[in-house]
This record gives C-alpha cells, sequence and structure tokens, in this order.
C-alpha cells in the first residue's frame, strides 16, 4: 500500500458548520454537510483497501470503500445505492453513529493521519439521493400473504419492517407515541438531526406499503397473544426500546425544575414546548440549567436547553473527567463551542428547593481512581467538599431502563433482571417465545441507533424464514 | 382520529362526552384512563375512562374545564374528531370481595369511581358510595351511583342538596356506625383524597387514592408522573395511578401540580381572548371560572 501514503498526508475535508454564535439560538441543523466538490476531495483520499478495517469497525457492516469509490467518480446516486444495501436509514446513521468509535476508528489512514470522513460521506451521499432521486423506483417482492407485527417504531423496528416488507409481507407497526421513529423523534433534537429526515424515511416506508398504527400500547392495547391468535400477525418483532428513565436517587429530586432528560426532551422535540403558547404543552421559563450526566443524552439536553429563549447560562456535571464522557467528541466540542460549561469531577448529593422550586444542587468533588472491571476509572468523593451550585432547573441524564410494559403482559416472554428480553437464539434474535423477535435497546440496554438497525435487519431475515417455513 | 359520538353539559363546567373507541373500549377496565390530544398543536391530557362499552366500541369520559385543553374540548360539536386518543392505560383497580368498600367521590372523581363502584359491587361487595361536590348541580353521576350501590350518601358544601359538609364528615360517620369497613377508596381533588387518608388511617382501613399527577405519554418513559410511596419513586402512569393512600406523598404531588400554573393560566387566557364574541360559552365560563 505505499503508493497510498502520500496522500494520508492530505487532511480531513472539513465540513461546514453553522457558526456557535449563529446557531446557539435556533434549532436548525448544526452541521451542513458536504458540497458534492467536497464528497469527491475526500473521497479520493480514501486508498480503496483490499481487506478494509473501516467495514469491520461498522455494526451493519456498509460497503465503505465501494461506495466512495462512486463518490469519488461522481456517481452519488450508484454511492446511495450501495450503502442502502446494508444500512437502510443512512441520512439518519451519516449524521448521529459514533463514527470515531466505528467505522472511522478502524480506517487505516487513520493510524498516520486522520482518518476518512466515512459518516459525513455517507450523509451526502443518503441528503444527495433524498434531493435528486425520482422516487417511482421501489420495488418489492409479490405478496407472501404473511402478516407481521412490529412493536416500536424506533430504529429497530423501522429497519426490521424495510426489509420485510420488500421481501413481499404484509408488515403494521405499532406505536405507543402520537409520532413514529422512538428516540429518532422524542430523543434526538432537531439541531443535530432535522425531522424532515426522519419523515422522509418514514415517507419511504410507507411506500413500501407499511402501515403505521400511532398510539398503539401493545401489552395494554392488545397482548402479544391477541396478535398472534386474533389478528392473524404469523410473527412479531418488539423494538419497544430502552425509555425508562433513571433518577439519581437524592434528596429533592422531586422538586419542580427537576426534570428526567426524557421528559425535557420530549417536552420540545415531540411536543414542541419551545413554540409554547402556539403549542400548547409549555416548558418553564428557566435562567439556569444544571444537566447531570455525560452520554449523548446530557449533552442534547444540555444544548436543547442553551436553545430556549429564556435561558442563561448551561452546566453540565459529570462525574469523570473529559476524556471519560460517553458523548461523541463531535458533540463536546460543539456544546463547547457554544458555551455550555463543563464542570468535571462532580456528583450530586442532595436537591436544594425554595417555595417547592429547585434554587441548587449540592455536589461532592471526585477524583480518578483505579480502573475498575470495565477498565474505566472509578471516580471516588473527596471527602468534606461538598458544595452548592445555584441553577434553577437541573435535568438529570443518567441514562436508562427497559420498559417493562410487554414482558409485564406476556408472562412467557423471557427477561434478564434488568427486564431486557432474553434471546434465545441469538443469530435471528428470536426469544423465547415462538414466533416473536427482538431487537435494539430492548435486548442490549441503552445503545446505538446503528446497532438498532443492525439487530432489526437480523431479525427480519430470521422472522423472514420464520414465516416462509411455518 | 376518533369521533365525539355525543356530548352533554352535565353541571357547570362539566362535559360528558361518548367517543368512538372500538380498540380501547374492547380492553378498558375500571380504574384506567386514556390519553388525549385534540389536534396538531395540542398537549397530551390524561382522562379517566367512567365506562366503556366494547359491543358498540364507545367510551364514555366526563371532563371538567379548568385549563386551555378542557375549555378547547368542551367546544367541539357532536361529529368533531380527536387526533389522538391512546389506552387503556395505567393498571385496572383491584376488584375483588372485600365485603364492605367505601367509595368516595369528589368533582370529577366521581366519574372515575363510578365504574370501580359498579364491579366490586357486582363482585358482591357492600358498596357505600359518599359523593361530594360544592352545590346541587355540581353533583354528577348520581342515578347511576344510586344504580351501583348499596348506598349513597351526598355532602355538598352549601347544603344546597344532600348532607351540608364534606364528605370525609360522612365518612367518619360510616366508619363508626357501619363497622366494619373493609376498604376505602377516594378519587377527586387532592386535598379531599388526603383527608381521607388522615381518616381512615388510625383506623387502619386499606385506603386507594387516585394520584393525577402531570403527564406526557403514559407508558414510563418520560418519570413526569412521578409521585413518591413509602419514600420510593414510583410513575403514576404505569404504576399507578392507584396508590396506598396512607403511604402516598401529598404534599409532594400538591407541589408539582403547581409547576405549569402561570402557563397554564396565560394559555387559558389567550384561548379565551381568541375565542370570545365568537362564542358565547367560553365568555360565560370567563365569569364563572
Ligand atoms: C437523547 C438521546 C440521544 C441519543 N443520541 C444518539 C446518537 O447520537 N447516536 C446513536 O447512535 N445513538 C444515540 N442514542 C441512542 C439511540 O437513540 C438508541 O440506541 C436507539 O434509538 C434505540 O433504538 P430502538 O429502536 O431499540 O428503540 P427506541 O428508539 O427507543 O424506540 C422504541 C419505540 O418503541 C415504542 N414503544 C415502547 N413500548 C411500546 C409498546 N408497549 N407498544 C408500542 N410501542 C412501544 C416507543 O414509544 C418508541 O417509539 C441517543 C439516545 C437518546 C435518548
Ligand atoms: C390519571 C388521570 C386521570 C384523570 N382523569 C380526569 C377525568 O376523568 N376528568 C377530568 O376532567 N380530568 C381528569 N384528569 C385531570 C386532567 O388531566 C387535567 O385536568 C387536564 O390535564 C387539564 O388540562 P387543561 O389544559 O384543560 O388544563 P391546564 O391549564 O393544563 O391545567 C389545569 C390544572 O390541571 C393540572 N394539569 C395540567 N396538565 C396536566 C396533565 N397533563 N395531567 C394531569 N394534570 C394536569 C395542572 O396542575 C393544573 O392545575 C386526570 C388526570 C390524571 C393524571
Ligand atoms: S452506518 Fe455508522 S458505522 Fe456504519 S459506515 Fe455508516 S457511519 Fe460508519
Ligand atoms: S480503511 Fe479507510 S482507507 Fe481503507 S477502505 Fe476503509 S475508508 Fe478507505
Ligand atoms: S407520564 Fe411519562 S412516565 Fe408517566
Amino acid at each position: 500500500m505505499k503508493k497510498g501514503l502520500p496522500k494520508n498526508k492530505t487532511p480531513r475535508t472539513p465540513a461546514p458548520e453553522r457558526s456557535a454564535n449563529e446557531r446557539k439560538k435556533d434549532f436548525k441543523e448544526v452541521s451542513l454537510g458536504y458540497s458534492p466538490a467536497m464528497a469527491q476531495l475526500e473521497a479520493s483520499r480514501c486508498i480503496q483497501c483490499k481487506k478494509p478495517k473501516c467495514v469491520l469497525g461498522c455494526p451493519v457492516r456498509v460497503a465503505i470503500p465501494e461506495f466512495i469509490q462512486q463518490v469519488a467518480k461522481g456517481d452519488f446516486l450508484e454511492a446511495a445505492r450501495i450503502v442502502k444495501e446494508s444500512n437502510a436509514l443512512p441520512a439518519i446513521t451519516g449524521r448521529v453513529c459514533p463514527q470515531e468509535d466505528q467505522c472511522e476508528k478502524h480506517c487505516i489512514i487513520g493510524i498516520k493521519g486522520e482518518p476518512l470522513a466515512i459518516g459525513k460521506l455517507e450523509r451526502f451521499v443518503a441528503d444527495y439521493e433524498r434531493l435528486h432521486q425520482n422516487l417511482e423506483t421501489i420495488e418489492t417482492a409479490p405478496s407472501t400473504g404473511k402478516k407481521i407485527a412490529i412493536v416500536g417504531a424506533g430504529p429497530a423496528g423501522l429497519a426490521a419492517a424495510g426489509d420485510l416488507a420488500k421481501w413481499g409481507h404484509e408488515v403494521v407497526i405499532f406505536e405507543a407515541l402520537h409520532k413514529p421513529g422512538g428516540v429518532l423523534f422524542y430523543g434526538i433534537p432537531e439541531f443535530r438531526l432535522p425531522k424532515e429526515i426522519l419523515e422522509a424515511e418514514l415517507e419511504h416506508l410507507k411506500r413500501l406499503g407499511i402501515k403505521i398504527q400511532v398510539n398503539y400500547v401493545i401489552g395494554k392495547i392488545k397482548t402479544l397473544d391477541e396478535l398472534m391468535l386474533q389478528d392473524g400477525f404469523n410473527a412479531i418483532f418488539i423494538g419497544t426500546g430502552a425509555g425508562l428513565p433513571y433518577f439519581l436517587g437524592i434528596p429533592g429530586e422531586n422538586l419542580n425544575g427537576v426534570y428526567s432528560a426524557n421528559e425535557f426532551l420530549t417536552r420540545i422535540n415531540l411536543m414542541h414546548a419551545w413554540e409554547f403558547p402556539a403549542f400548547d404543552t409549555p416548558i418553564h421559563p428557566h435562567k439556569t440549567f444544571a444537566v447531570i450526566g455525560g452520554g449523548n443524552t446530557a449533552l442534547d439536553a444540555a444544548r436543547t436547553a442553551l436553545r430556549l429563549p429564556t435561558t442563561e447560562k448551561v452546566m453540565l456535571l459529570y462525574r469523570r473527567t473529559r476524556g471519560e464522557l460517553p458523548a461523541r467528541l463531535e458533540e463536546v466540542e460543539h456544546a463547547e463551542a457554544e458555551g455550555i460549561e463543563f464542570h468535571y469531577l462532580l456528583s450530586p448529593v442532595e436537591v436544594k428547593g425554595h417555595n417547592g422550586w429547585v434554587s441548587e444542587i449540592l455536589c461532592q468533588k471526585m477524583k480518578l481512581g483505579e480502573p475498575d472491571a470495565s477498565g474505566r476509572k472509578q471516580p471516588q468523593p473527596i471527602e468534606n467538599s461538598v458544595h452548592a451550585i445555584k441553577s434553577d432547573a437541573i435535568i438529570i441524564a443518567l441514562g436508562s431502563g427497559v420498559n417493562p410494559l410487554i414482558a409485564k403482559s406476556s408472562s412467557d416472554l423471557k427477561t434478564d433482571r434488568h427486564g431486557h428480553i432474553e434471546l434465545a437464539d441469538p443469530d435471528i434474535n428470536l426469544t423465547s417465545r415462538p414466533g416473536v423477535f427482538a431487537g435494539g435497546d430492548i435486548v442490549t440496554g441503552a445503545a446505538t441507533v446503528i446497532s438498532a438497525m443492525g439487530a432489526g435487519k437480523k431479525a427480519a431475515e430470521g422472522i423472514h424464514k420464520y414465516v416462509m417455513n411455518h | 382520529m376518533f369521533t365525539i359520538l355525543d356530548k352533554n353539559n352535565l353541571a357547570p363546567q362539566v362535559f360528558r362526552y361518548l367517543l368512538d373507541a372500538p380498540d380501547i373500549a374492547k380492553k378498558a377496565l375500571p380504574g384506567q384512563f386514556i390519553i388525549i390530544r385534540l389536534n396538531e398543536t395540542g398537549e397530551r391530557i390524561p382522562i379517566t375512562i367512567s365506562s366503556a362499552d366494547p359491543i358498540d366500541g364507545t367510551l364514555t369520559v366526563y371532563v371538567q374545564d379548568v385549563g386551555k385543553t378542557s375549555l378547547e374540548m368542551s367546544q367541539m360539536k357532536i361529529g368533531d374528531k380527536i387526533l389522538d386518543i391512546v389506552g387503556p392505560l395505567g393498571n385496572p383497580s383491584l376488584i375483588d370481595l372485600f365485603g364492605t368498600v367505601v367509595l368516595i367521590g369528589g368533582g370529577f372523581g366521581i366519574a372515575a369511581i363510578a365504574p370501580i363502584a359498579r364491579a366490586l359491587t357486582q363482585a358482591g361487595n357492600k358498596t357505600i358510595a359518599i359523593l361530594g361536590a360544592k352545590t346541587q348541580d355540581r353533583v354528577i353521576l348520581e342515578q347511576e351511583m344510586l344504580n351501583a350501590c348499596t348506598h349513597v350518601h351526598i355532602a355538598t358544601d352549601d347544603g344546597s342538596y344532600g348532607t351540608q359538609g364534606l364528605v370525609t364528615d360522612i365518612l367518619r360517620k360510616v366508619i363508626e356506625t357501619k363497622k366494619p369497613v373493609d376498604r376505602v377508596i377516594a378519587i377527586g381533588p387532592m386535598v379531599m383524597m388526603k383527608a381521607v387518608a388522615d381518616i381512615t388511617r388510625p383506623f387502619k382501613i386499606p385506603t386507594l387514592v387516585s394520584m393525577n399527577p402531570i403527564m406526557i405519554d403514559g407508558t414510563g418513559m418520560c418519570g413526569a408522573c412521578r409521585v413518591t410511596v413509602n419514600g420510593e419513586m414510583k410513575f403514576a402512569c404505569v404504576d399507578g395511578p392507584e396508590f396506598d393512600g396512607h403511604a402516598v406523598d401529598f404534599e409532594g404531588l400538591l407541589n408539582r401540580l403547581k409547576t405549569y400554573i402561570p402557563e397554564e393560566t396565560e394559555a387559558k387566557k389567550k384561548y379565551l381572548e381568541e375565542t370570545q364574541g365568537s362564542c358565547q360559552i367560553a365568555n360565560k365560563l370567563k365569569v364563572v371560572g
């Protein structure tokens, strides 16, 4: 690969983004994406490895060198077609995948220089296709006469539904909320993933003949048994996600002004509270926010809080240091540029209030100790270091557990002690119940969009085989 | 879309709606609720299912006008469509043979307690209902409760109907004279439920109250509906809405219910201003409310 080496020195093509000052008070997308010329320039940096390591870093094994070659040539629609063979929602993953930990982490030219911007290229081809393709050409296999129910319209469910519909099955998605998309709709904010992109993907699924039934909580309005025995579904896919918010378990958490990140983001993203009173759901006009946590959810909550009109200051309180933040580096850098204050090595011990409202949060200082079993350095409290941080709102973003609704209503569905659905056959994502498959966060716990989609696709293959043999 | 099949004004600011929702009607059990979103800009509000007819595929709900959404709903006409209804949500009330059960309903709580009363009577319990309202014209569902219960007592604040006083005055007498009372269920304003729990506590009568915190999704996803029960955090939408009245933290919930008062008042005012003149009912409500 000697020939490739000089190219490694070419710097990565930066993708334009809106300036921090301009973007921090609105909800429009931060990153603007490549122009065709930029995309071709960046694609030309790829040395077309014979054994591409990048592909092994991608949970769904996108044919990265192949699509990038087409980008370099300028055949963007062909590039998009190649990506879509393994990734149904590239406009979304190109935006939200933690690429630096996945495909790009393994890119060979990243060893000596900067890795290829695979995510940005993926986003580019998907956006290009959305804007340029004529939409007539959707091919589905002839009808198989089989009916499949998908529970939950998050990335896992949507990915499973797309494949199953293409293979000729009748697919109905049941979604608890009034909008499909799961975390893509209610969690990840507009400035990172514009809703119109999600809408376009949903439109595509509808054109495949998929029916989406919103306002339908499976386990309440219908059990799994009823779907199979009464409504004639031949198989079911469960992709209900990990939506149960964790709280801190410290005094004062029920004071007004304390939100779970889910509540805060749902009010904004799903219910449009930032447009109150044009929309009926309110959000209180706080001036300062303290966000507890360091993952994507915490950063999304912090940056969303910053964009509300009355906000003056947003702090993010994290137990470890910057190096350990689980959020994507790009998001951290964006948040820092926008003026979010990062406070490290702090652990909240109590929320204090005044007249029923939050007034300050007591935090203990931490230091990093020895690495634990997971290899991460464990934060340890420093004695006599509790001090108060003033804030009139607190957002708790500590991650989430799985929702017990379905498992509760179906006794023969095996779950582990955390409530995750257990797979009887992980190769096809089959659960302990015949004909019932599962995937995404409900199986793995909170993970990523692309891994949920990968699980959905794997389950779709399992379901296809299952229904064709039964 | 869910059609309003019928609508009646039962008492000042209280409307009964008959909703076309066949899938929910097949599944609804006493004690469960739905979440309604009227239109694209609407908020999601929880409303108790007062009765469900699985054959006609209908739900009956009673909604009290307190703010923007309930007011807007009261302006809708028979035949109009509600954009979203999701349910049945929450755990059904436990129906069993307990012996003597006292059911206390205040305000729209009467609508919530009616299906529970019917089911408990059918299960063989002696059911004593105590209904409370400000004035005679605000007593709703009296006939239904007479049909459903062994005894019905009514208390009005001004004495215009039944006994003058509070439901808790009657409860105290019932406990003292009709021993034993095996179970008490109270649904209504928070202060009423708290007062009921305070009375039954020394007698150690199992007492259930129905919590009505602010909700968004109703599926356990947002945590807005959290209430403290026995020092533990519970979500009313999936763990409730009924909880042990002797264990819930009423003060904490009363405080949380105040969160959005300024915003709700603003929304209601704006709505009334916009609809004023063109809409007589809104005018009337403004005078009453
Ligand atoms: C704020 C936030 C930011 C994130 N940022 C990123 C990121 O940048 N990159 C990344 O890769 N990942 C990110 N993640 C994680 C990622 O979004 C999830 O891993 C992914 O969405 C999981 O997909 P899923 O399909 O398993 O579940 P979900 O997306 O949770 O969807 C589940 C769906 O099922 C519905 N449902 C639940 N119960 C029922 C029921 N009983 N009946 C019917 N429907 C039901 C829910 O309403 C929901 O719509 C983020 C998560 C959050 C919360
Ligand atoms: C499980 C449950 C069952 C209920 N059943 C009924 C019923 O059968 N009939 C009925 O009239 N009302 C019922 N409620 C209360 C009803 O949901 C609120 O009155 C309604 O949200 C008011 O909306 P609004 O816009 O008209 O008023 P708003 O202006 O929004 O609020 C007025 C008052 O209602 C409270 N409130 C606001 N939003 C909510 C919310 N999302 N959830 C709960 N309370 C809120 C506020 O604290 C405020 O004091 C129930 C509530 C719960 C939680
Ligand atoms: S799906 Fe995600 S991990 Fe895979 S190639 Fe695309 S950006 Fe990389
Ligand atoms: S590892 Fe990097 S250089 Fe090699 S094919 Fe993949 S993207 Fe191209
Ligand atoms: S309403 Fe969201 S968790 Fe109960």
